[in-house]
């Protein structure tokens, strides 16, 4: 974990005000924790410690839960991201037409192993769940485009357009 | 404008007075209407800008009062959208770009002639088919989930009612009791599309007789088996049947209160899921006194957070909760003890989107379909190494060989089939020897298999099956929740023998503690995910056991996956030379001439696979 004075830089004045917003929108609902969390995650881009604190505080919820429920699902990140997210479908489909070679020559070429920000920010490379669009395995996503049927020797291209 | 806004509240005989207009509209003689796909997979391969085309082409030339474009949700046919019908004829064009669509207006809606280079080609016959009802991938299907597919816009209420929508809600609320709603069930015979294949009816009937004044129905869209997207193709293409199948189990229970638990991997299913909400309530289809009967009921979208063990049923109530989503032991099952401790029903999106037919039609008529235990349809999700990728929805009973090779199409290139893996990570692989199985809870469980969610992900003979039980152990692996031991650490030992085997570093005796931990997980794991999980590799193990057997013994992967396992050397006497795989080297590692083999040269070979690929001979080992 990085120190308080390191993170706050992270979350700027007009970040904290939506936060508040969204929490005292939530707060009042039971079981909306999950909900806050994707849209602070939204806002913020993932979370530094003092973020988990103040949601904690807002929700009134202990802040072991709400580390409990950050670090049990995958689309929590307790990780600064780089400019771009590329996420690479795992699911079967994907596997079976060859999404590992795929997934390869990314790490190969920017240097990052999966779940890993290569070392000037520009991408963040994810394998994530089935996408649920095997009709166009193998399948990649950077940011919100999606890039269907792709190969080991088209993928490098693609993200070249991604600066 | 397309869609007919509905701003006020319905009562019964709205409905039909709007399928009235609906049909005269459609079937208006001098209205052409084009259907464009506009699900998912469409959307990736750029339908927006072929329809955003069509639309500006057919203003352009004034066509506007006699074509209306129509976009729709999951045509089924993903692997080649983008993807259109022009209606009535029927027409199925394919693989469009923008620049397709002028040829579209000028020769078809102009002139009248089909513009067959943007038909479909039937890959066996090498023949064009314009007919959407002609393509073998389409004509022997039977869509009864799928009904509305591609031929409504989803996020319009008016075609939703227009083809029938919620006059089943309408009777259920306005002609019958609770317990004949469950009877209707029970005789419908249907049984949960999750996978597990529990009787829906008897569900319904543990519910409606728990006690509490308040109860919930909660529709499971944590699609999360990896190869499976028919939820998300029923949520984004007919949203409406969903919220229908909710209603109707919300007045058989006595619930005031649904949720829709849906992945946020899924952006444009929540985004039609809202709008259908909105209109529905808009439209007094939800909300206070559902069509003047005095019911309430709403619903609220849920969106999870990433996390496979949440399509779980209690893990998904304690995930809604707003905790971390971990199963918990039943009973007390959730139709007597389930959110917020409440008596609920959570049932699967397709056994929803069933629910209104069932008692529009009756259950005697659903049940008219099918096997013995098994009835009415299933919607599978084919993809892999298959020729027609898509959804496909067949009456049970189907023999798994027809959905393969009749509506899939067979399998791409000269390659052969070797396995369907059905069930996802809690399921199986089932070998060319068993293909004559027929879809049924009980065949294919006997097959070695499961009938899951409805993912079917077909493999050719490049598929190393040890490599298939290592990458779903993977799965489970990093899915698992962690609570219960035999899950957490039992597939973790599990995978480790696996990677072990893959690394060519296999014993003897691997093979049968595999099995002992498959035995041992099965029997002592908490939830679902832990019992299942050993699944696949226990239907390897059955059907593909010298394939393991090759790996360990004689360190060598049959399939040519396992890298550790290859040699990366091409074999002078079957190489043809045709320098295929110098192409697609990525590091420049193959030397060739004409007329020579191809040399790798394995100091600079990065192992990446390409060239095993791209060799049409199979010279490289």
């Amino acid at each position: 974990m990085t120190c308080e004075c390191e993170n706050s830089v992270e979350v700027t004045p007009e970040q904290w005000s939506t936060v508040d917003a969204i929490i005292a929108e939530h707060r009042e609902t039971p079981g909306s924790l999950i909900t806050v969390l994707r849209k602070c995650q939204d806002v913020v881009g993932w979370f530094p410690e003092n973020l988990i604190d103040h949601i904690a505080a807002g929700m009134n919820i202990p802040l072991s839960e709400v580390f409990g429920v950050v670090s049990f699902y995958s689309l929590f990140s307790l990780k600064p991201k780089g400019r771009h997210t590329i996420k690479v479908c795992t699911g079967t489909a994907c596997y079976v037409k060859g999404v590992r070679e795929v997934m390869g020559r990314i790490s190969a070429k920017y240097g990052m192993e999966e779940g890993q920000t290569c070392e000037d920010r520009r991408f963040d490379l994810q394998g994530v769940r089935c996408l649920g669009a095997c009709g166009l395995a193998p399948v990649m996503v950077v940011d919100k485009d999606v890039h269907g049927d792709v190969s080991a020797d088209s993928v490098l291209e693609i993200l070249d357009a991604y600066k | 404008m397309n869609t007919e806004q509905i701003s006020v509240r319905l009562r019964r005989a709205d409905l039909a007075d709007i399928e009235a207009r609906y049909h005269a509209r459609v079937d208006d003689p001098k209205l052409r209407h084009i259907f464009v796909c506009g699900g998912t997979g469409c959307h990736a391969t750029g339908s927006i800008a072929v329809m955003d085309r069509l639309r500006e082409e057919i203003r352009d030339r004034g066509l506007e009062d006699r074509v209306r474009v129509v976009q729709t949700g999951c045509n089924g046919f993903c692997a080649l959208g983008p993807l259109l019908i022009v209606h009535p004829e029927n027409v199925f064009y394919q693989k469009l770009t923008p620049g397709d669509v002028t040829d579209i207006v000028e020769e078809h809606l102009v002139r009248g002639n089909i513009v067959e280079r943007l038909l479909y080609k039937d890959p066996a016959t090498r023949k064009f088919i314009a007919h959407i009802h002609e393509i073998p991938f389409f004509s022997r299907q039977k869509p009864w989930t799928l009904r509305n597919k591609g031929h409504i816009d989803p996020e319009s209420l008016f075609d939703a009612v227009g083809r029938g929508g919620y006059q089943g809600a309408a009777r259920v609320l306005l002609d019958m009791t609770p317990e004949q709603v469950v009877q209707e069930m029970k005789t419908a015979c249907i049984r949960g599309r999750g996978g597990a294949g529990f009787p829906s009816g008897m569900k319904w009937e543990f519910a409606m007789k728990a006690e509490g004044d308040v109860k919930y129905v909660v529709c499971n869209a944590d699609e999360g088996d990896p190869g499976a997207f028919m939820d998300r193709s029923i949520l984004e293409g007919d949203p409406h049947a969903v919220l229908e199948g909710m209603v109707i189990a919300a007045r058989a229970i006595g619930a005031s209160k649904g949720y829709i638990y849906c992945r946020s991997e899924y952006p444009l299913a929540v985004h039609r899921v809202e709008i259908a909400l909105d209109q529905a309530r808009q439209a007094g289809v939800l909300g206070e006194s559902i069509l003047g009967s005095g019911f309430d009921f709403d619903i609220e979208i849920y969106q999870g957070a990433g996390a496979f063990v949440c399509g779980e049923e209690t893990a998904l109530l304690r995930s809604i909760e707003g905790g971390r989503g971990m199963p918990r032991p039943r009973p007390p099952f959730p139709a007597r003890k389930g959110l917020w401790g409440r008596p609920t029903v959570i049932n699967n999106v397709e056994t929803l989107a069933n629910v209104g037919r069932i008692m529009v039609k009756g259950g005697a008529w659903y049940a008219s379909v099918g096997t013995e235990k098994s009835k009415g349809t299933k919607v599978f999700a084919l993809s892999g190494d298959v020729n027609n990728i898509g959804l496909v929805e067949v009456p049970m009973g189907t023999p798994l060989r027809d959905i393969i090779f009749d509506i899939g199409g067979g399998i791409p290139g000269k390659r052969k089939f070797k396995a369907v893996q059905l069930g996802g990570p809690s399921g199986g692989c089932i070998p060319a020897s068993h293909l004559d199985v027929v879809i049924d809870y009980e065949k294919i469980v006997e097959a070695g298999a499961i009938m899951g969610s409805g993912g079917a992900i077909v493999m050719n003979e490049r598929t190393c099956m040890v490599d298939m039980a290592r990458f779903f152990l993977e799965f489970i692996q990093e899915e698992s929740c962690g609570k219960c031991t035999p899950c957490r650490e039992g597939t973790r030992r599990q995978l480790e023998i696996l990677e072990k085997i893959c690394a060519g570093k296999g014993e003897e005796g691997d093979l049968e503690l595999l099995e002992e931990l498959a035995d041992m997980i099965t029997d002592s794991a908490l939830c679902g995910l832990g019992q299942t999980a050993s699944n696949p590799v226990r239907s390897a193990l059955r059907h593909f056991r010298p394939e393991f057997e090759a790996h360990i013994r004689e360190k060598k992967c049959p399939a040519k996956r396992c890298p550790a396992l290859l040699e990366f050397q091409v074999d002078p006497r079957r190489c043809k030379m045709c320098g295929k795989c110098v192409k697609v080297c990525p590091v420049d590692a193959i030397s060739w001439k004409k007329k020579e083999p191809a040399v790798i040269d394995r100091d600079v070979c990065v192992q990446c696979m390409s060239c095993f690929d791209a060799c049409p001979f199979d010279a490289i080992d």
